[in-house]
């Protein structure tokens, strides 16, 4: 027998294990990636969604806050194997085969895991959580996790709020912090989208272990790799929820918008675009379906008309303007008169309404006399034969207005109207040597002008303060927030002219139905041509005349003269805000209950009644009890422009 | 019987049994550390691997304690019926096994499940010993070299009938056992050839193969000297060669099943599969890679704990060590083992017969296999085959098959140094 053969297996043993510890030595102290991959395999950061902030309005009211639901969890695998889903699904009071149709649902999900916890059913309220609790008491397997989605207590304010949504895929991308995840909720228009990023916070993570099979095991290191998560921003905002809330409750049935500005700050007070919707349907599960109904509605309750409807011709509103640029060019003065007998009869013919003449700058506003302000055009742009200079000129006086420019007011999706440029005439008249009276409907605010509602209010603004205004904005100046001050470059005495001559618009001009006791208010109506039916009703107004503390702006569609809609909700919103009660119950009942959606072509009665309040309201009767004084004869025959006189684009 | 017994653990050899329960203990902490979690109660509760396992230990004991206490001059007479006995039920266990993870390797007795094959080592050690003990045989006989392996191979491949072809594996440890015992070590380097050759075979296309080998031969006749000898031996050395590259080719196709093969092949780095048939061994490696030196404590392994590792209480109960222990904790287990196998390897030089040193050597060998087949798998240098870390995994064939093995060669080592005295 060889002698080696008693060592043979012992080297063998020496050698494998020393080929052991050596491969040890290198995968153990050498090669530290299996030290992240097991970091990667066993321990997940979870994010922790922060609480988003709410919203408050200029008096401290909450108007936008989270309100909890209850989405009712389950996880598969804990579910015994003969579970009675039939019984379950009675007990909890839905579709017998519910529970088969949501298992099914689940699995389809990318990541589904039996072994981690499932929503069963998603976003109950407090209400029907209550319903679904007793019979939930018998299956422990089930529970309810609270979460938090957003609840309006006014219901009011939808079109400034906006509202959240799942964040898509476009989003994701275009997220250059990568603070989001997929599934994260963000402000999809309004303030929502506006202030995102004050109001979402920031988000916590906490790193907790898990096992192969996705159930959670505890925190990693007890925590202290975690960071908390931090609250949105509370943001006050200037509106004043309750005069926006009977604000949209005086535009029910109506098409238009309303804006109302604290002319001494720019801070909007109330915003509505009518017809709005109630913010609280869109939270929750019902959500897609109402945003379905919405998008679908023919007068487009999702479109934000106040920044966004910039095809408004602004109508008469914008004589005002003409005037002060004729007195501050000097083309006119307060005391310069023209005729008017029907109306403008030059190379075209402008109709008027019946009324004394010759008109000098305060009755022109008082009366809203066509005629003077074609007269004042003319001689604006004609001066000199330099009709491509003046017009230049004209041009970045009404811009100075903030009109045919974004206000720059705090709320995403404004446009900037349409103020149209001299190249614009060159481009249309091709060749042609237009002059004044080729686009003489400007003058008395008709033919291709658009003015959003957002920029009529802040030009009732920079009436009020006699010369300037604020940025308008909803979120309060803060050192986030600043707010510019906006020169017209008018001098503060034509103004003073301007605003007597609004004040007896009211006294004794076109608005005197918005005329309250008590108040000294200034206005300005118009009644604006367009090409999809009856006249809007506009009426720009700010009160009261010393320290103006409101300035607002109405426009009410196809609804006749400014006069007959416009004026009296504005003078309405107007008390409210400075008296905080109503004085003419009578006329707040008309426009409260006055309809116009049969004016309103696509329009369908969804249930057409054989009698309905105020259906006939496109003329106001007022009545005897009406405290309008009847010193206004002006509204009833009065039409600012014929039709068939100027060309319309 | 001659002579007055004295008491056989008065001369128990202690540095085993210190050795063998400390292992049992660390694979019991280990186990427990496996399937930790702060709910399960304490490690004696019966519905945890750690209190089952607690619950084998005693009962190996018990069976250590019983064997010990019998007549050491019993066992090798028992070999040849325990033996054929244990063929029976091999046989049985292919017809009547209990289906678990693919292999038909268990028989079920009542609320315990065992493995047969486990116990067959044992038998097949004590017959083994009995055969090459018994007087006039001599391993340079090719008679005896080809009963002895059909002694070996008659278990192993009724193994292999019940798809348990891991632990077939283990019956090539008993070549050390014939070398000791003066087979030619050519055997052991022809058997390492032929593992060289299996690789190469599926590693590199059957052409390539013949191409090398016919170059390779027509070289070694031209440059030799005696031209004819030189042709006959290498038209042999070609024919041999064929035969093995196409024999292995053929038995990888069409012996293996598909999981052996991926697991060959996923080893051999010829396919790569993390998600798939690579995750045992990935994981595996993710498991003691990340102990690093010192290993992250007892009941903090992360990567077993919360059953990332699969089988991680039996075949895989080495990355809780890895994970737990670190380098260190693993090393030490090595060192363990080494000392154990050396310590029993002593005990059959020191054995007065030969039946005792064939046996010690058999044990010896079989711990040996087992140990290099687990710990290089879970360590990814070899292909992963389930066999139990002997001592250290979780279950009750195992644990009592390794105690009664240890039992009866203590006890032959404490009666015959008894008697010797």
């Amino acid at each position: 027998m060889n002698s080696y053969n008693r060592v043979v297996l012992m080297v063998f043993i020496i050698t494998v294990f020393t080929v052991f510890v050596g491969r040890l030595f290198y995968i153990q102290v050498i090669d530290s990636s299996y030290i992240e991959a097991a970091r990667n395999n066993a321990i997940k950061k979870l994010i922790i969604r922060p609480a988003r902030g709410s919203l408050i309005d200029r008096k401290g009211k909450l108007m936008v806050i989270n309100r909890p639901f209850f989405d009712i969890k389950f996880v598969p695998k804990n579910l015994p194997l003969e579970f009675d889903s039939l019984t379950f699904c009675r007990l909890m009071d839905l579709e017998p085969d519910y529970f088969t149709k949501r298992m099914a649902e689940l699995r389809k999900q990318v990541g589904y895991s039996a072994y981690r916890p499932q929503i069963f059913i998603s976003q109950l309220s407090v209400e029907e959580y209550a319903k679904v609790q007793e019979g939930l008491y018998h299956f422990p397997q089930f529970y309810a996790e609270k979460t938090y989605t957003r609840n309006y207590p006014y219901g009011s304010g939808g079109q400034i709020f906006g509202y959240l949504g799942e964040i898509n895929q476009d989003q994701l991308d275009k997220d250059a912090s990568q603070y989001y995840n997929p599934g994260d909720y963000v402000g999809i228009t309004g303030i929502e989208k506006e202030y995102e990023e004050r109001l979402r916070g920031v988000k916590g993570i906490s790193y907790q272990y898990f096992d192969v099979k996705g159930r959670p095991q505890g925190r990693y290191k007890d925590g202290a790799e975690d960071v908390a998560a931090k609250a949105g921003e509370n943001l006050q905002t200037s509106l004043d929820i309750e005069l926006q809330t009977y604000a949209e409750k005086l535009m029910t049935n109506k098409i238009g918008s309303v804006v109302a500005i604290d002319p001494s700050t720019g801070e909007v007070l109330c915003f509505v675009s009518a017809p709005t919707f109630d913010p609280n349907k869109l939270v929750g599960r019902n959500r897609g379906k109402t945003f379905a109904a919405l998008a679908k509605d023919p007068l487009k309750p999702l479109f934000n008309r106040p920044i966004k409807g910039a095809s408004y011709p602004p109508g008469s509103t914008f004589k005002a303007i003409n005037g002060l640029i004729g007195l501050q060019q000097g083309v006119i003065d307060v005391h310069t008169t023209f005729g008017c007998y029907g109306g403008y009869n030059g190379a075209i013919h402008v109709g008027c309404h019946a009324h004394r003449s010759p008109v000098d700058f305060e009755f022109s506003i008082q009366t809203s006399c066509n005629a003077y302000y074609c007269n004042v055009f003319l001689r604006l742009i004609d001066r000199n034969n330099q009709v491509d200079r003046n017009y230049k000129d004209w041009y970045a006086a009404v811009q100075r207005f903030g009109i045919g420019k974004k206000t720059g007011i705090d709320l995403p999706g404004e446009v900037k109207g349409n103020l149209p440029t001299a190249e614009f005439y060159d481009k249309v008249n091709k060749g042609w040597r237009w002059r004044g009276a080729t686009i003489l409907s400007l003058a008395i605010g008709q033919g291709e002008l658009g003015v959003s509602p957002i920029q009529m209010a802040n030009y009732a603004c920079a009436i009020a303060n006699r010369g300037y205004y604020f940025t308008p904005h909803i979120i309060r100046k803060s050192p986030k927030n600043k707010v510019e001050k906006h020169q017209t470059g008018i001098q503060q005495e034509y103004f003073n002219y301007l605003v007597d001559a609004m004040e007896k618009v009211i006294e004794g001009g076109t608005g005197t139905i918005a005329k309250i006791p008590g108040v000294s208010m200034c206005g300005k109506t118009g009644t604006a041509e367009n090409p999809h039916g009856e006249d809007h009703s506009i009426f720009i107004a700010f009160a009261p005349k010393d320290n103006p503390k409101i300035a607002i702006a109405t426009y009410v569609e196809n609804a006749g003269f400014g006069a007959t809609w416009a004026a009296p909700i504005s003078s309405l919103l107007i008390e409210k805000y400075l008296h905080d009660s109503i004085s003419r119950p009578a006329l707040e009942k008309r426009m409260l209950e006055g309809s116009l959606l049969h004016k309103y072509p696509g329009y369908i009665n969804p249930n057409p009644p054989a009698t309905k309040p105020g259906e006939k309201g496109d003329q106001p009767k007022p009545t005897t009890n009406d405290t309008i004084k009847p010193q206004a004869v002006w509204p009833v025959n009065r039409k600012t422009l014929s039709s068939t006189s100027i060309a319309q684009r | 019987m001659a002579g007055k017994q004295e008491n056989p653990f008065k001369y128990i050899d202690r540095p085993t049994l210190i050795l063998m329960l400390a292992l049992v203990l660390i694979g019991w902490v280990a186990i427990h550390a496996a399937v930790y979690s702060p709910q399960m109660g304490g490690p004696f509760n019966w519905e945890h691997a750690a209190g089952r396992q607690a619950v084998w230990i005693l009962t190996s004991v018990f069976l250590f304690v019983v064997l010990f206490s019998m007549d050491y001059r019993l066992f090798e007479g028992m070999a040849s019926i325990s033996y054929i006995l244990m063929l029976g039920i091999l046989v049985a266990t292919i017809f009547l096994g209990k289906e678990v993870n693919g292999a038909k390797a268990w028989i079920q007795i009542g609320p315990v499940g065992l493995q047969p094959g486990e116990f067959a080592k044992l038998a097949t050690c004590l017959m083994v010993a009995s055969y090459l003990s018994s007087y006039d045989v001599r391993l340079e006989n090719q008679t005896t070299q080809l009963i002895s392996a059909f002694i070996i191979l008659v278990p192993a491949f009724l193994i292999i009938l019940s798809r348990d072809t891991g632990s077939a594996l283990v019956y090539a440890s008993f070549i050390f056992v014939l070398q000791r015992e003066g087979l030619s070590i050519i055997y052991l380097v022809l058997g390492l050839a032929t593992i060289a050759a299996i690789v190469l075979s599926i590693l590199i296309p059957a052409p390539y193969l013949y191409g090398s080998v016919g170059v390779f031969m027509l070289f070694y006749v031209l440059f030799s000297r005696r031209k004819k000898q030189a042709t006959i031996t290498a038209i042999t050395w070609t024919g041999a060669s064929t035969a093995i590259i196409y024999g292995v080719q053929y038995a990888f196709e069409n012996i293996l099943q598909e999981h052996q093969k991926t697991r060959i092949l996923l080893l051999l780095g010829k396919i790569e599969d993390p998600s798939g048939a690579g995750y045992n061994v990935n994981q595996s490696l993710i498991a003691i890679g990340s102990g690093g030196f010192l290993g992250k404590g007892w009941l903090n392994g992360t990567q077993t704990k919360f059953d990332y590792v699969p089988e991680q209480t039996t075949d895989f109960i080495f990355c809780t060590i890895g994970e737990e222990w670190g380098f260190v904790g693993s090393t030490v287990l090595i060192i363990l083992f080494g000392l154990l196998l050396f310590r029993i390897i002593h005990i059959g030089e020191r054995m007065p017969t030969k039946f005792g040193r064939i046996y010690a050597y058999g044990v010896a060998s079989i711990i040996f296999f087992h140990v290099l087949i687990n710990l290089g798998m879970t360590m990814g240098i070899l292909p992963v085959i389930g066999i139990p870390l002997p001592f250290i995994s979780y279950g009750g064939s195992s644990l009592w098959a390794f105690s009664i093995l240890m039992a009866i060669l203590l006890r032959m080592d404490a009666g015959m140094r008894s008697t010797m005295r």
